[in-house]
């Protein structure tokens, strides 16, 4: 990753696109999976999450990343990351609301219902503590949260699309509900390996 | 409630992961292996343990208001204990569990019975609420891992199983063998419970979410309840 310091357009690229297809948080890496299950029944909702969760993890990571790196690691403080870093998230999520509330009503409106479930939601810690556990700078790092938010959009959507089809199916009665949604949620994952070869094949 | 009940509820009764349908990402992401499983399943169980005593020892000194934030803290210092004593005593596994360790943070299992049980009871009981919940975390991990590492790898705990290994069905090893195994598993656990397991996932917030997001804001948990 040294490459990365002369801002390595390519290098980015590649992070972007896998974080994307290829390590997708919620269908290969089961970070999110409580929302991805609980909210992705209609598409509006499922947008609506999606579109927070994006922001909250690019501004958890343009919070995150300078602590571990100016405050953290220069008193040896690298332990607490883990408490930081969650009650960062909390407090940003806080923020936010209150921001949001104040000045862009409309966007609140949109939005809002989602930010308080945000907190918890474990793709926003977990990219947060892989950005740093794969030592990208702050650059690589941002591109990764932002291609990390786009994967989970892009599966959000996807199943919300699976989910309204399979509402008009018949089940086994054992299978109603969650059994089936993570049976077809296990059907769009795979579909996801299809992806590996193409960053292999494009960017290699 | 008696105390043996407390403690036998959360392993079979209202097992969190399979039941209760809370904790779902790390059954998921770590179930590839039984040894994994293991390991896990005593981080969140310690961590869930103390974090219900030190909960409950608190629970009339934190104020209503701020008690999630509070909670998180606790949480979270138990689990950087945790994370560091996995580091120094047992490095395999904390290679293992990578990401997922630290994650124990937002595991719902924990913020959960905070909530649910914690607060509201003795230092004592949720002491054993947090044992019994933890044996059927771990419980719960190791039959998925189970399945996943015998059927998809041919090894149990890494001992070879002859007439397996030869004949493996890698995807459950994968992702969406993860899916699917807890997908069966939940369907199964329906059918002894009549359901249950189903309806729990619908209700409220929407299992995990719910836990969390209702506490942190009331308007959002109304919000939410009112749409789903």
């Amino acid at each position: 990753m040294d490459n990365l310091m002369h801002f390595d357009f390519r290098g980015l690229i590649v992070i972007m696109m896998s974080a994307i297809l290829v390590n997708n948080y919620v269908l290969q890496k089961f970070l999110g999976i409580c929302s991805f299950l609980g909210v992705s029944k209609k598409l509006d909702q499922a947008t609506g999450m999606s579109l927070a969760v994006i922001f909250v993890m690019l501004m958890a990571t343009a919070a995150t990343w300078p602590i571990q790196y100016y405050l953290l690691n220069p008193n040896g403080l690298g332990y607490m990351q883990t408490v930081v870093f969650i009650l960062v998230i909390a407090a940003l999520v806080q923020l936010l609301e209150i921001v949001m509330k104040k000045y862009i009503p409309a966007l609140h409106a949109a939005l809002g219902v989602y930010l308080p479930l945000i907190t918890t939601n474990c793709a926003v810690l977990g990219v947060a503590i892989l950005n740093i556990n794969n030592q990208y700078d702050f650059l690589a790092s941002m591109v990764n949260s932002l291609g990390s938010g786009l994967g989970y959009f892009l599966a959000m959507v996807l199943f919300s699309g699976v989910r309204s089809r399979m509402e008009g199916g018949e089940t086994p009665k054992s299978f109603e509900g969650l059994p089936i949604t993570l049976i077809a949620a296990s059907i769009v994952s795979i579909s996801f390996f299809g992806f590996a070869g193409v960053i292999n094949n494009l960017f290699a | 409630m008696n105390r043996m009940k407390i403690l036998t509820n959360g392993v079979l009764k209202e097992n969190p992961v399979l039941v209760l349908i809370l904790g779902t990402c790390p059954a998921l992401a770590v179930s590839t292996q039984a040894s994994n499983a293991i390991g896990m399943g005593i981080a969140a169980t310690l961590v869930l343990v103390c974090s219900n005593m030190a909960i409950s020892a608190l629970r009339k000194v934190i104020p209503d208001n701020v008690r999630i934030p509070c909670y998180i803290v606790l949480i979270a210092g138990f689990v950087t204990v945790v994370q560091m004593l996995i580091k120094a005593y047992a490095p395999a596994i904390d290679e293992q569990l990578g990401i997922y360790l630290p994650l124990i943070v937002v595991n719902c299992i924990i913020l959960g019975r905070a909530e649910m049980f914690a607060n509201k009871n003795t230092v004592l009981d949720s002491a054993l609420d947090g044992i019994g919940m933890g044996l059927g975390f771990m419980l719960a991990l190791l039959v998925m891992a189970s399945i996943r590492e015998i059927f998809g790898n041919g090894t149990w705990f890494g001992m070879e199983i002859p007439g397996l290994i030869t004949h493996k069905i890698s995807i459950l090893t994968l992702a969406p063998g993860g899916f699917f195994v807890y997908g069966i598993l939940i369907a199964l656990m329906n059918r002894i419970t009549n359901g249950k397991a189903s309806r729990n996932a619908e209700k409220g917030c929407g299992g995990c979410a719910g836990c969390a997001g209702c506490g942190a804001s009331d308007d959002g948990c109304a919000a939410k309840g009112g749409e789903a």
